[in-house]
C-alpha cells in the first residue's frame, strides 16, 4: 500500500465530544489511579497526552495569517523516528516516554548542567505565533509555548569557544519504530551557529496550542528557529552541545548538497529538486504563498548573514 | 492449458473493472465535495501522490497481462489489457493536471522551466507524453491502419514508460525509498519474464 494513506481515524477510535470536552477530569483521573493501583497502561496513558500549560503573550509581533488547525498540526508530521509518512508520527508516537526527561547540556560551558523537564516547563514561558516554513514547499502557522533558547543557554553560561550549538534528539529503537530503520543516521542531530542561536527568535520550545507538545511534534522538548526551514527544528532534544566547530548535521550527512547547514528559507536558491518560490499554506491545494525571504524574518535576522552568498552557504 | 469464461461473462466482467477502476478518482472527487478533510493536512499531495500511484498500479497490472495469461491459460485477460492501459494514461492526465494547477498555477512558463530544471519532473514528463501516442492508437482502427507489427512495435514504449514513471518516484522520494524500490522489483519481473520467453524461443529456434 501506498505510504500516505489518508489519517482517517476508525470510527471506533473517535475520541467522543464529552471525553475530550473532559479530557483533563479524565486525565488527572488516569493519573490518580495509575498511581493508586499502578495501572501502567493508564500511566502511560496519562503520559502521551498532552497538558495545558501557562504562559503569557509573546512579544514578536502576530502573524496575518491564522494558526493552522491543530487537528492538522498533529496529524501531518516530518518525524522520521516514528515514520516517513506524514501520518505515521501521530500514529506511532505515543510510545515515546517523555518523562521522566532530562536535557544534558555541556561543551564548551561554564557550568554544564542536566535539567530536568519539570524544571524547564517551571520556568516564564510565552506563546509565539510563527509560520513554519518545510523544505517541501509547505507551511503552517502554529502557535508555540516556551522562551528563548538564550535564556536557558545563559543558565549554562558558554564560553568564548563556543562557536556553535549541536542539538540531538531522542534515538530509542523501542519506542521509536523509524530508529530501527537506517533512513537516517541516528540519533537526528541539528545546529545553529552561536549568534543564531542566542538569537531572540530562536525558541526553546514545550508546547503547542496552549499546552504541552504531542509527541508526534517532538515532546518534550524541541527546537524552532522560524526563519529556517523546518528540519532544522530539532525535536525531542535530549543533549545540548556548544561547540568550536560547525556541527554535521543528520540531514547534511544524508544529502549534502540538498539540506545545506543554514537552510535559511530563500524563494531565491531553489532545492536541486523543486522550486522554493512558492508554498503551499495548509490545507490550501494551490501553492500560491509566495515564498518570503527568511520566511518574513528579515527585518530581525538579515544581518545575522550579511556578507554571505546564501546560495553557497544554503 | 488454457480454459475461458462463458462468453456472456465477459461484458459485465468488464464493466465491473471498468467501475472499479474508477474508485480512486471517486474517492478524490468524494473528499473534494464532501469530507476535504480526509485528504489530510495537504490535500492537494495527497491527490497527487494517489493518482501517481494508481498511475504505476495499472501499468504494472497492465504488463502483468500477457505474463497472466500465458501462466493461466486464461485467454479472456487480453480483453483487458487495452483498458488497463487507458487507466493508466487517464490517472497520469489528473495527476499531470493537479501538478500544473495545485503546483504551478497553471502558469505554462514557470511549468516549462520547472519540467526542464528538475530531472524527476521531466523523466515523468517524457513518460506522461509518450503515453499519449499509445492511447490514441489504442482503437481497433488505429490497430488496421498501422498494421500489427507496426502497431505492436509503437505499443512496445510501455516497457520504457513503465521504467521512467517508476524513476520518477524513486528521485521524487526525500530518503525513503521502499515502494519505488518494490514497485521496481515488481517491473524487473515483468521485464525480465519476457526476456527469458524470448530467450526461450531463441534457444528452440536454433535447436531445431
Amino acid at each position: 500500500m501506498p505510504r500516505y494513506l489518508f489519517p482517517t481515524p476508525k470510527g471506533s477510535e473517535i475520541t467522543p465530544r464529552e471525553v475530550y470536552l473532559n479530557r483533563r477530569h479524565f486525565i488527572a483521573g488516569a493519573t490518580a489511579a495509575g498511581a493508586l493501583l499502578a495501572l501502567d497502561g493508564s500511566v502511560k496513558a496519562a503520559a502521551s497526552a498532552t497538558e495545558p500549560l501557562k504562559f503569557s503573550e509573546g512579544k514578536v509581533k502576530a502573524l496575518s495569517d491564522k494558526p493552522t488547525a491543530r487537528e492538522l498540526a498533529t496529524t501531518y508530521n516530518n518525524y522520521y523516528e516514528f515514520g516517513t509518512a506524514k501520518n505515521e508520527p501521530a500514529r506511532n508516537a505515543s510510545t515515546l516516554k517523555v518523562r521522566p526527561w532530562t536535557v544534558e547540556i555541556g561543551g564548551e560551558v561554564a557550568k554544564p548542567r542536566t535539567i530536568g523537564i519539570e524544571d524547564l516547563l517551571a520556568m516564564e514561558l510565552e506563546e509565539r505565533i510563527y509560520r513554519m516554513r518545510c523544505v517541501e514547499a509547505w507551511s503552517m502557522v502554529i502557535p508555540w509555548v516556551g522562551m528563548s533558547f538564550s535564556k536557558l543557554a545563559n543558565l549554562v553560561e558558554p564560553t568564548s569557544k563556543a562557536k556553535y550549538v549541536k542539538f540531538t534528539s531522542a534515538a530509542r529503537p523501542e519506542e521509536m519504530p523509524g530508529v530501527r530503520t537506517r533512513i537516517l543516521d541516528w540519533p537526528y542531530t541539528e545546529g545553529l551557529r552561536m549568534d543564531e542561536a542566542m538569537h531572540p527568535l530562536t525558541f526553546l520550545t514545550l508546547g503547542m496550542y496552549g499546552e504541552t507538545l504531542p509527541n508526534q511534534n517532538g515532546a518534550p522538548v524541541r527546537i524552532v528557529t522560524p526563519w529556517k526551514y523546518g528540519f532544522k527544528n530539532a525535536k525531542s532534544i535530549v543533549r545540548i552541545d556548544f561547540v568550536s566547530e560547525q556541527p554535521r548535521t543528520a540531514w547534511m550527512t544524508a544529502g549534502a548538497n540538498e539540506y545545506g547547514f543554514y537552510a535559511n528559507v530563500n524563494p531565491e536558491v531553489d532545492h536541486p529538486r523543486w522550486s522554493q518560490k512558492h508554498e503551499r499554506l495548509l490545507p490550501a491545494f494551490f501553492a500560491s504563498r509566495e515564498t518570503e525571504k527568511f520566511n518574513g524574518y528579515g527585518a530581525e535576522v538579515a544581518s545575522l548573514y550579511s556578507g554571505m552568498d546564501l546560495a553557497v552557504n544554503f | 492449458m488454457s480454459f475461458a469464461l462463458p462468453k456472456p461473462w465477459i461484458a459485465p466482467l468488464k464493466l465491473l473493472v471498468f467501475l472499479l477502476s474508477l474508485v480512486p478518482l471517486a474517492r478524490i472527487a468524494y473528499a473534494i465535495v464532501i469530507d476535504p478533510i480526509s485528504l489530510g493536512a495537504n490535500p492537494a499531495e495527497t491527490i497527487l501522490h494517489m493518482t501517481g500511484d494508481w498511475v504505476i498500479y495499472f501499468l504494472l497490472i497492465t504488463l502483468a497481462i500477457t505474463p497472466l495469461r500465458k501462466l493461466t491459460g486464461w485467454n479472456d485477460l487480453i480483453k483487458f489489457r487495452r483498458m488497463m492501459g487507458l487507466y493508466a494514461f487517464f490517472y497520469a492526465c489528473i495527476h499531470f493536471l493537479s501538478y500544473i494547477g495545485f503546483d504551478r498555477l497553471f502558469d505554462l512558463s514557470d511549468m516549462a522551466r520547472e519540467i526542464v530544471k528538475r530531472p524527476f519532473i521531466l523523466v515523468g514528463f517524457a513518460a506522461f507524453v509518450l503515453l499519449i501516442p499509445l492511447a490514441i492508437t489504442s482503437t481497433r482502427g488505429w490497430v488496421l491502419r498501422l498494421g500489427g507489427a507496426r502497431w505492436s512495435a509503437l505499443h512496445k514504449l510501455v516497457y520504457p514508460i513503465a521504467v521512467l514513471g517508476i524513476v520518477h518516484y524513486w528521485w521524487l522520494v526525500k530518503r525513503d525509498i521502499t515502494w519505488p524500490l518494490v514497485f521496481a522489483l515488481v517491473l524487473a519481473v515483468l521485464l525480465a519474464y519476457r526476456g527469458f520467453k524470448r530467450g526461450g524461443r531463441k534457444i528452440r529456434a536454433a535447436t531445431s
